[in-house]
């Protein structure tokens, strides 16, 4: 096994994560990645808590983990890679050697227009997405394993009402 | 909800509020207020589509907006959890109560105790004792 899932999820640690994919893929440690969890010791603790105690969590800022990245892979255990948002993602393709993206939740926020239930986005963000894809990265959106995995294009040619 | 009607009903009395994925919260306030009428002391939360900000968000403003210091959430790992803890932390008081189901819902919305944080102390005790499993392997 190795890194099953790279997720770009603005919920980080929670129950689709955990239970929706934790447990069909047996997962065993989440590598969460984000500047500022990373640095704080309360944040770590909360997301923490929320795991079972058989599942492991990493925290790393995003230059770390794009250091690391390579070491996770070669792991014996089924993992997940966890960012907040695109730009986070953004740089583990660029250097953390990341070639599937899944969009897991990118949830309601003033800018953003509905694409999915579970994902709303900016036309920056439709940009960063598309740069993902040019830069290699295959790009889906599926919130849940039983879920269709949704393709770039179609994701952002849908519309729906909020 | 079982409410007085009229114009001069008073607004119901919040002691806590419950939130959780889908509409769980709404889901249990309903089968709360079905068994005892009571149902309009727990404000269910509706979460779909937000982002966790605006659910630490909603939280707060209810909290306020209420008067409630206790929340309920369905699962530990839950972005309402997360974002209750946030909430509590940022107010420097209340109690969050994780992994709520009926029976403690119950016992809370029938407690008679007027500290609401010892009412869903003792809430989630019951909850608790509640599961049981019938059947199955010995």
């Amino acid at each position: 096994m190795t890194i099953v899932l790279n997720r770009i999820d603005d919920r980080l640690i929670h129950g689709q994560v955990v239970v929706g994919w934790g447990q069909p893929l047996d997962v065993k440690f989440i590598v969460l990645v984000d500047d500022a969890v990373a640095e704080s010791d309360w944040e770590q603790e909360l997301y923490r808590m929320g795991v079972p105690p058989e599942m492991e969590v990493r925290f790393h800022s995003v230059a770390d983990a794009a250091r690391l990245l390579d070491g996770y892979r070669t792991d014996g255990r089924a993992g997940i890679v966890l960012t907040g948002d695109i730009a986070t993602m953004a740089r583990l393709v660029e250097a953390g050697g990341v070639r599937d993206v899944n969009v897991g939740g990118i949830h309601h926020r003033a800018g953003r227009t509905q694409h999915l239930r579970y994902v709303f986005l900016t036309p920056e963000e439709q940009d960063a997405l598309r740069v993902l894809a040019a830069d290699g990265a295959v790009v889906t959106a599926q919130d849940v394993p039983a879920a269709r995995a949704v393709p770039l294009d179609e994701l952002l040619a849908t519309r729906e009402d909020a | 909800m079982s409410e007085p009607e009229g114009e001069t009903a008073a607004p119901p009395v919040r002691r806590a509020l419950v939130a959780g994925h889908a509409d769980f919260a709404f889901g249990l306030v309903s089968a709360v207020d079905l068994i005892t009428g009571r149902g309009s002391v727990l404000l269910p939360i509706q979460v779909k589509g937000l982002c966790g900000d605006d659910i630490q968000q909603l939280l707060y403003d209810s909290m306020m907006s209420s008067g409630a210091r206790v929340i309920f959430t369905d699962l530990q790992a839950g972005s309402c959890t997360m974002a209750a803890r946030r909430v509590l932390r940022a107010l420097g008081e209340g109690t969050l109560v994780a992994g709520a189901n009926l029976p403690m819902l119950l016992d809370f919305a029938l407690s008679s105790d007027p500290d609401s944080a010892a009412a869903a102390t003792q809430a989630a005790e019951r909850g608790r004792a509640a599961v049981s499993v019938h059947g199955g392997t010995p």
